[in-house]
């Protein structure tokens, strides 16, 4: 990370112009979830889009809004690698999730 | 090891340099919210493990009537808009305080970028957008619970056993032990994951507040760095990335 604060006005332009084009793409993948929260029946198809949109805009939000694609190897995998345990988590749950609906 | 105090790739992580190129506090930040990402995949897990334990709702979304039997859809129960009372307007509410909050999170970044130019004026400008969109955010959201908590007109009726006996009985709005939207596990998980959402707003209005008095007195100017911009942003951020989930299982799944 070189800090040149003086004289770098058009890198700053070039930053300001990628935050921008991030807003966007976030507003309109809200807006097409609002669309297909109204057009498609509720279904696994409909879920997994949702799911595949969410983990997009998070992409976006962790990606650019808070520069982590921009940092080094082992700070982005010391970030991401534990979220290893939020699928398994998710996994384990769901299924018992679904024993007790079986049970009840 | 050789005694130069110059690091090279294969000693960068004995000491005396910043290995992942960023500053204590920065690292720290990001240490804090993997964590915090827990405490909220927790919550959202829990949910999907409440959720898939009732039954769906079986019939047309359009003859959709709530009960405690079923699952509710959220497009049914989050419907309501201010100053707009009787009017069906599903989700519309909540795309709206989606929006708010993505725009603060652009403004925060804005102050972050202002910060790297060291352009106090424009730093203190954005951080004040990001304060006012963080406090309508909470004011959206007071409306939200406010309306959840008291209830549609008509409420629903539900059959409970007393003293052996089935009585019917009409409840309004929802409660930690009685709901008129669905199961009452509905309503208890809805308080907690916005509430512990809006627990972390409030905590990163009052940071953004503070990094705002710091800038405009000249202390970040005065210490050469905006550095601190930048960790509190990182914060606002990861608060917009969790909305973005709670959105999405919450009100659209």
């Amino acid at each position: 990370m070189a800090h040149v604060h003086e004289h770098d006005e058009n890198a700053g332009a070039e930053q300001r112009k990628a935050i921008w084009r991030t807003f966007w793409i976030l507003l309109i993948l809200t807006a097409l979830e609002f669309l297909i929260a109204f057009t498609l029946t509720a279904g696994t198809l409909k879920t997994a889009i949702f799911v595949g949109m969410t983990i997009v805009k998070a992409f976006y939000i962790v990606g650019e809004f808070m520069h982590l694609k921009h940092e080094v190897k082992s700070l982005i995998w010391a970030t991401l690698l534990p979220c290893i345990f939020v699928v398994w988590l998710l996994i384990a749950l769901m299924t018992e999730g679904g024993s007790i609906f079986d049970l009840r | 090891m050789a005694a130069t105090a110059q690091p090279n790739v294969k000693n960068v992580w004995l000491g005396g340099v910043e290995p992942m190129k960023a500053s204590y506090g920065k690292l720290m930040m990001w240490f804090f919210l993997v964590s915090d990402t827990f405490t909220f995949s927790a919550l959202l897990v829990s949910y999907g493990l409440v959720r898939f334990s009732y039954p769906a709702y079986a019939g047309k979304v359009a003859d959709f009537v709530s009960s405690p039997a079923y699952w509710p859809i959220p497009e049914k129960v989050f419907d309501a808009l201010p100053f707009m009372h009787g009017l069906h307007a599903p989700l519309v509410f909540v795309g709206i305080m989606t929006f708010i909050l993505i725009l603060s999170s652009v403004t925060m970044v804005l102050a972050v970028e202002a910060g790297h130019r060291m352009d106090r004026a424009a730093v203190e400008k954005y951080m004040l957008w990001t304060i006012l969109g963080g406090a309508t955010f909470l004011g959206c959201q007071a409306w939200e619970w406010t309306h959840f908590i008291h209830g549609t007109d008509n409420g629903t009726v539900i059959k409970e056993l007393v003293d052996g006996s089935w009585v019917s009985k009409t409840i309004f709005g929802a409660n930690l032990t009685e709901n008129q939207y669905g199961p009452p596990a509905f309503a208890d998980l809805f308080f907690f994951i916005t509430g512990f959402h809006g627990t972390h707003v409030f905590s990163g209005v009052v940071l953004n507040y503070l990094i705002f008095y710091r800038t405009s007195t000249g202390f970040y100017d005065r210490r050469g760095s905006y550095e601190m911009v930048e960790k509190v942003g990182l914060y606002w951020h990861f608060v917009d990335l969790v909305w973005v989930f709670v959105f999405t299982f919450f009100y659209l799944v």
